[in-house]
């Protein structure tokens, strides 16, 4: 498994950058992953982030955006506004846990 | 006496029913199938409706005829599983205790749930689906009269059912596009909430390549908020829209309600289940078995197939105190029509891409994987009879459960991401 020097820590990441040790994470790592991708964080932003990290925790599974909407409250329209284009990759990047499957 | 009750008399209960009650002893154990009808449909059949290859007399038969002696068929609609309690009650008010259940509900295109799909002016008149026998003929009446125009392929979110098959409605609508003499007057377009045009990155790009060999235009991310049946378009969350004029859609899939009432699916009804053993993460004695699940594998019949091989040993195992030992590997084998008579196949599982090469046998074939040729048309055509003779009844098959690398080229370079 590679890994990577963000701010100073040695990270565990895949092929793609995405994190893949939960407990590697801190909000200042997320920070600094969501400027990568060209996102400046907002307390919204954060909201979700805060979201799919708690719901990880419990499901084992990266939220989908359905999820983040029926679990998170964050309707669709908005994901797209806060994380354009591709919020399932974009969030889950942010929030340092794997892209969520379903895509099979 | 011992009650197995399996929800659902399609491909993955009708074959359970078939194994299990060959291996169970009549005397011991009660095997008793619930279904709300008598018509088993040929699913993947649905395909060639629509261009009239197929007749509705082909792709449907009674579910009571795949079902052994000694396996009682209820007909009935389930009201909702009480899990606790080990028992199933129906919409008519009986009640079927169990010791151990399979829930075998499948999968089911839910068009309800985007706004402006069936609640339009537009259903059925130039938004269709082919998911459905009754979609799939008012498809064929509308193609008959259809000769120019803009024609949008379309797939809501995944997972669906059979990943492959909006692909295959695409290419075998070129092609019948081009028999008829007007693929000039036709731009077609294929809409997809994938990064490409399918979920497994190599196949991904060999199925890309012919989508621009045939120059059908590809509008990729495409996640929809509603279809506006005034202008005649798709929208999409972030404001794109899509024009048409026919429009075929794959609906939202979405599991069974009554596991929503009972409080045991996921956000899109899905049983959580172990990868492995099918099993429910919550109750030891209910599985989900096919496409009612929450398997990260395709939702198709040949997984399902490969699915009960394991389900039913590791069941024999389980009810004499044993661990089960048997594995799921996610292994699943496609046919993919891609018109013209031809088709390709693909054979993969939870951590191998579909590869080229050769199937079943090495170097032999007779099949090509991931290639275009003529007897993978015919392996697919052959196929509903084998359905129906061997896979139901569950007699064997002469395909391997777990996926095999034998006859496979593994990729030599890495698969480009396709992001």
């Amino acid at each position: 498994m590679p890994t990577t020097t963000i701010n100073g820590h040695e990270i565990h990441v895949d092929d793609e950058g995405f994190m893949t040790e939960y407990d590697e994470w801190t909000e200042d790592l997320g920070k600094v992953l969501a400027s990568q991708i060209g996102i400046d964080m907002t307390d919204e932003h954060w909201q979700v982030i805060r979201f799919l990290r708690e719901d990880f925790r419990e499901q084992g599974e990266t939220a989908t955006v359905r999820r983040v909407q029926t679990a998170g409250g964050v309707p669709p329209k908005r994901l797209f506004q806060l994380f354009p284009q591709k919020p399932a990759k974009k969030m889950s990047y942010v929030a340092g846990l794997p892209k969520p499957h379903g895509c099979v | 006496m011992k009650d197995l009750l399996i929800l659902g008399a399609g491909t993955a209960g009708t074959m359970i029913a078939n194994k299990l009650r060959k291996k169970l002893a009549k005397d011991q154990w009660r095997i008793t199938i619930v279904d709300r009808d008598d018509r088993h449909h040929y699913q993947p059949g649905y395909l060639f409706l629509p261009f009239g290859t197929y007749t509705e007399k082909q792709v449907v038969r009674s579910r009571h005829t795949f079902l052994p002696d000694g396996v009682d068929f209820v007909i009935a609609e389930v009201d909702k599983i009480e899990p606790e309690a080990n028992k199933v009650a129906l919409t008519d008010g009986r009640e079927l205790g169990y010791d151990y259940l399979v829930i075998a509900s499948g999968t089911s295109p839910r068009p309800d749930q985007t706004p402006g799909m069936s609640d339009g002016t537009e259903w059925r008149k130039s938004i269709f689906d082919f998911y459905t026998l009754e979609g799939a003929k008012a498809l064929a009446e509308a193609l008959n009269k259809f000769d120019h125009g803009r024609f949008v392929v379309h797939v809501t979110e995944m997972p669906i059912k059979c990943p492959v098959a909006p692909l295959e409605f695409l290419f075998l609508a070129e092609a019948w596009l081009r028999e008829r003499g007007i693929r000039d007057r036709v731009e077609l377009t294929y809409v997809t909430p994938l990064p490409g045009a399918f979920t497994k990155p190599a196949a991904s790009q060999h199925l890309g390549s012919i989508i621009d060999e045939r120059k059908i235009h590809l509008e990729t991310d495409f996640m929809i908020e509603s279809i506006d049946n005034e202008k005649k378009a798709l929208v999409s969350f972030d404001e794109r829209e899509v024009p048409f004029d026919l429009l075929v859609t794959i609906p939202l899939n979405m599991g069974a309600e009554f596991v929503a009432r009972s409080k045991m699916g996921d956000d899109l009804n899905y049983v959580p289940v172990d990868k492995h053993t099918m099993q429910s993460k919550k109750y030891a004695n209910v599985f989900a078995v096919g496409d009612a699940g929450d398997l990260p594998a395709s939702k198709a019949g040949s997984v399902a197939h490969f699915a009960v091989d394991i389900f039913t040993d590791n069941f024999m195992e389980l009810i004499e105190g044993r661990p089960m030992t048997e594995q799921f590997d996610g292994h699943a084998n496609c046919f993919i029509e891609s018109g013209d008579k031809k088709g390709l196949l693909i054979d993969f599982n939870y951590d191998t891409e579909p590869l080229p090469g050769k199937f079943p046998f090495p170097k032999v074939g007779p099949m090509d994987l991931l290639k275009e040729t003529r007897a993978n048309h015919l392996g697919k055509l052959a196929f509903r009879h084998i359905y129906w003779n061997v896979l139901l009844p569950g007699r064997p098959m002469g395909i391997p459960t777990h996926m095999s690398m034998a006859g496979k080229v593994p990729l030599t370079t890495t698969t480009e991401n396709q992001e």
